[in-house]
C-alpha cells in the first residue's frame, strides 16, 4: 500500500501538534490551550524512499461539525488518506467517541494513544492489547514530548485499517464505549500530587485570584528583569563597544551632511552619533528593534511560553471570565489579548478561538486599540520612562481605561449577547524545556524576519520623504489637529506617519522633538490608539473583511482624537 | 434530590440527569464527557454566576452560569 497522504485527527488538546512536529521536524507552535490549532498545518514525511504529505487537522469532538474548526476537519477527512487517530491516553472514554465515529468511514484508521507517560502517575491501567483486539486497528502508545513510540506509530502505520462500520446513534456509541473502557481500563487510587492541589488551588476564585495576580505581577516583573539585563549588559554595549567605533569610519568616509550619510547614519546630535536620535537606517533603524525591543520580545515570549506549556492560560481565562462579560466577550477571549501584548499579529489570528462574530468584532478593535505590543511597550518604557515611572503609568493606564470603555459601550451598543465559556481545563504539565526553546526561537525569528525590515524601511522611508519635503506639507496639513488639539509640535506629524509602519520607531521618533513631558505622554498614547501597523492592519482585514475593518478604524480614529484632546486637557 | 449544576456545593459529587438545550451545545457536552448517567464533581464556584468548573473523569472543565443552570445532576443530601 502506498501512502501518500496522512491525517492527524483527534480532540483538542492531545498533542497533536506535537506528534505532527515529531512526524514531520516542521515548525509548529505546540501549546498546552485547546484549539490551538485552527489554521491546518501541513508538511511532509519520508516514508523509506516515498515522501507522505501530512496534515495536523484541527482538533474536533465530532465528526458532525458544531464550528469552524470542526467543518474544516471534516472537510478533510473527505478528500481521503490515511487517519492517524490520536488519543489522549489519560482521557480514553471521551476519545473514543471520535475514535469510533472514525471507524464508521472509508478511511483506514490507527491509533496513537498519547500521552502515555501521563497515565502511570494518574494512576490509570490501560490494556493495550485488549484495546487493539476491541477497536480491531493497531494502537500504539506514544508520549510526543520525549518521542517515545513515535518510531513505532511510523513503522506500522502500513497495518492501519478501514474498517467502514456500519452507522450508529450516539447512545450507541457510548454504550460501546462504556464496554470498552471497562474491558481496558483499570484506574487505581492515586494520592494528589503537589501540581494537583495546586491546580485545584488556581481555579477556585479565593485563592485564584491572588494566584492570577501573583502571577500576573512575577511574569512582568520577570519581563522586565530579564530584558534590562540583556540591555544593560549585552545589546547596549555591543553597539557602543562594536558597533559604534565601525560607524564612526563610515561617517567619516560619507562625510556628514551627504545625502547617503543622512539616509544610513542620519543626523549628528551634539556632534556624535546617538543610536536613539540620529534616525539613520544603521544607527536607530537597527538600534530601536534590536537593542531595544528584542529583549523585552526575547523576555515576554520565553514567559508566555512557559505559561502556555504549564497549562495555566486557561485558567486566567476562567477566573477572567466574568470581568470580560461586561465587555461582550467570554473569558477566553483574553489568550488572544495576552498573545496581543507580543504582537498583535498572532493576538488577531488567535480571535479564531471565538465562536462569534459579533465577539470576534469587538475582540479584534478592543485589541487594535487597548492593548499595546511589547515592541510599543519597550519604547514606551523606555522613552517615558525617563520621565518618571508615573507618566508610564498614566499612558498604560489611559490604554486600560479605553479597553474597558470601548468594551463595555460596544458590548451595549452590538445587538447580541457574548456566549458562554464552555473550556476544558488542562493539568498542569512540566513544561519541556526543548519545547519551550524551539517555540522561543520561532517567535524570534519571526520577529526578526518580519518586524526587522518593516522598521529599515520605515527608517529609510522616512528619511526620504523627509528630504522631498513631503512630510513638511503632511505637517502643514495636520496643524490644526496636531498643535490645536493635541498641543504637540507639527514635527510630531512624522511619528503618526512612521506609526503607520511600525509603531516602535514610531514612538522613537518623538525622541529627538524635545517634547515635553505631558506632550510625550500625549503622543505616545494617542501613537498607540490611533491605527494598529501595516503588518497588523493586514490580518484585521482577512480577519474581519473591508467592511469590518472600516467600522473598526473609525472607532480607533474617533478614540484617537478625542484621548488626545482629553489628556491635553486634564494633564 | 435533583438540582442544576450551579446548586451543587464544591467537593458535592452527583449523577447527571439530564441536559436542557440546543443540540449543538447539547453534542459539545456530551463530547466533553458531561452526559446523562455520568457522576460529575463540583469543583469551585466563581463569584457573581461566574463560570462554574466541574470534573468529570479525571477532566476539569468550565461551564458558564447560564450553561451550568440547565444540566441537572442528582445529589445525596
Amino acid at each position: 500500500m502506498k501512502i501518500e497522504k496522512i491525517l492527524l485527527i483527534g480532540n483538542p488538546n492531545v498533542g497533536k501538534s506535537a506528534i505532527f512536529s515529531r512526524l514531520t521536524g516542521a515548525k509548529v507552535i505546540i501549546s498546552n490551550y485547546p484549539g490551538t490549532t485552527v489554521e491546518f498545518t501541513q508538511g511532509k514525511m519520508k516514508l523509506g524512499d516515498e515522501t507522505a504529505m501530512i496534515i495536523d487537522v484541527p482538533g474536533t469532538y465530532t465528526l458532525e461539525p458544531t464550528c469552524k474548526a470542526e467543518e474544516v476537519a471534516v472537510q478533510m477527512l473527505k478528500e481521503g488518506g490515511l487517519v492517524i487517530n490520536i488519543i489522549d491516553a489519560t482521557n480514553l472514554e471521551r476519545n473514543l467517541h471520535l475514535t469510533l465515529q472514525l471507524l464508521e468511514k472509508d478511511t483506514p484508521v490507527i491509533v496513537a494513544l498519547n500521552m502515555w507517560d501521563d497515565t502511570k502517575h494518574r494512576g490509570i491501567y490501560i490494556d493495550i492489547k485488549k484495546l487493539e483486539e476491541q477497536l480491531e486497528v493497531p494502537v500504539i502508545p506514544t508520549c510526543a514530548l520525549t518521542g517515545e513510540g513515535i518510531k513505532e506509530l511510523i513503522d506500522r502505520l502500513e497495518e492501519a485499517k478501514k474498517k467502514d462500520l456500519p452507522a450508529s446513534s450516539d447512545s450507541q456509541k457510548w454504550e460501546k464505549i462504556g464496554k470498552i473502557v471497562e474491558e481496558v481500563q483499570k484506574l487505581t487510587h492515586r494520592h494528589h500530587t503537589l501540581l494537583e492541589r495546586l491546580e485545584d488551588l488556581s481555579i477556585k476564585p479565593l485563592t485564584g485570584l491572588p494566584i492570577a495576580l501573583g502571577i500576573i505581577y512575577c511574569a512582568f516583573w520577570v519581563v522586565r528583569f530579564v530584558g534590562e539585563n540583556l540591555i544593560g549588559h549585552i545589546f547596549e554595549p555591543l553597539f557602543t563597544k562594536l558597533w559604534l567605533p565601525l560607524l564612526m569610519k563610515l561617517s567619516a568616509f560619507l562625510v556628514e551632511g551627504s545625502f547617503l550619510h543622512h539616509i544610513l547614519i542620519g543626523n549628528f546630535i551634539e556632534g556624535k552619533i546617538n543610536f536613539g536620535q540620529s534616525f539613520g537606517v544603521l544607527t536607530t533603524g537597527l538600534y530601536v528593534p534590536i537593542a531595544m525591543v528584542l529583549p523585552y520580545i526575547f523576555s515576554f515570549y520565553l514567559i508566555l511560553g512557559l505559561l502556555e506549556d504549564l497549562g495555566y492560560l486557561p485558567r486566567l481565562a476562567v477566573l477572567a471570565d466574568n470581568f470580560m462579560h461586561h465587555l461582550g466577550l467570554h473569558g477566553y477571549a483574553i489568550i488572544p489579548f495576552i498573545l496581543g501584548l507580543g504582537c498583535k499579529v498572532p493576538g488577531i489570528l488567535a480571535t479564531r478561538l471565538l465562536e462569534e462574530r459579533r465577539e470576534k468584532f469587538i475582540a479584534t478593535t478592543l485589541m487594535a486599540v487597548g492593548v499595546p505590543c511589547m515592541a510599543q511597550i519597550a519604547m514606551i518604557v523606555g522613552l517615558v520612562g525617563q520621565r518618571g515611572g508615573k507618566y508610564v503609568a498614566i499612558v498604560f493606564f489611559t490604554l486600560f481605561a479605553l479597553l474597558v470603555i470601548k468594551g463595555l459601550i460596544l458590548n451595549r451598543v452590538l445587538k447580541g449577547v457574548s456566549p458562554e465559556i464552555l473550556v476544558e481545563i488542562p493539568p498542569y504539565r512540566i513544561p519541556q524545556i526543548q519545547a519551550v526553546i524551539k517555540k522561543l526561537w520561532m517567535r524570534l525569528s519571526g520577529f526578526l524576519k518580519e518586524a526587522l525590515p518593516l522598521v529599515l524601511l520605515g527608517v529609510l522611508f522616512v528619511n526620504i520623504l523627509y528630504t522631498l519635503k513631503i512630510i513638511d506639507f503632511f505637517a502643514y496639513l495636520f496643524t490644526p489637529v496636531l498643535t490645536g488639539l493635541w498641543g504637540l509640535p507639527k514635527e510630531a506629524i512624522s511619528a503618526l506617519v512612521v506609526g503607520f509602519l511600525r509603531k516602535d520607531v514610531a514612538v522613537g521618533m518623538l525622541g529627538p522633538l524635545n517634547l515635553s513631558t505631558k506632550q510625550l505622554v500625549v503622543g505616545s498614547t494617542v501613537l498607540a490608539v490611533y491605527f494598529p501597523c501595516i503588518a497588523t492592519y493586514i490580518v484585521l482585514i482577512r480577519e474581519l473583511g473591508i467592511k469590518d475593518t472600516l467600522k473598526s478604524t473609525s472607532i480607533m480614529i474617533i478614540v484617537a482624537l478625542l484621548i488626545g484632546i482629553l489628556l491635553n486637557l486634564i494633564l | 434530590m435533583t438540582i442544576d449544576l450551579t446548586q451543587m456545593q464544591p467537593g458535592e459529587t452527583g449523577i447527571v440527569e439530564e441536559m436542557q438545550g440546543g443540540y449543538g451545545y447539547i453534542r459539545k457536552l456530551q463530547s466533553m464527557g458531561v452526559r446523562s448517567g455520568k457522576r460529575i464533581t463540583k469543583v469551585s464556584s466563581h463569584f457573581w454566576r461566574g463560570p462554574q468548573t466541574v470534573e468529570v473523569d479525571n477532566v476539569q472543565i468550565a461551564i458558564g452560569f447560564g450553561m451550568a443552570k440547565r444540566i441537572m445532576v442528582v445529589v445525596k443530601r
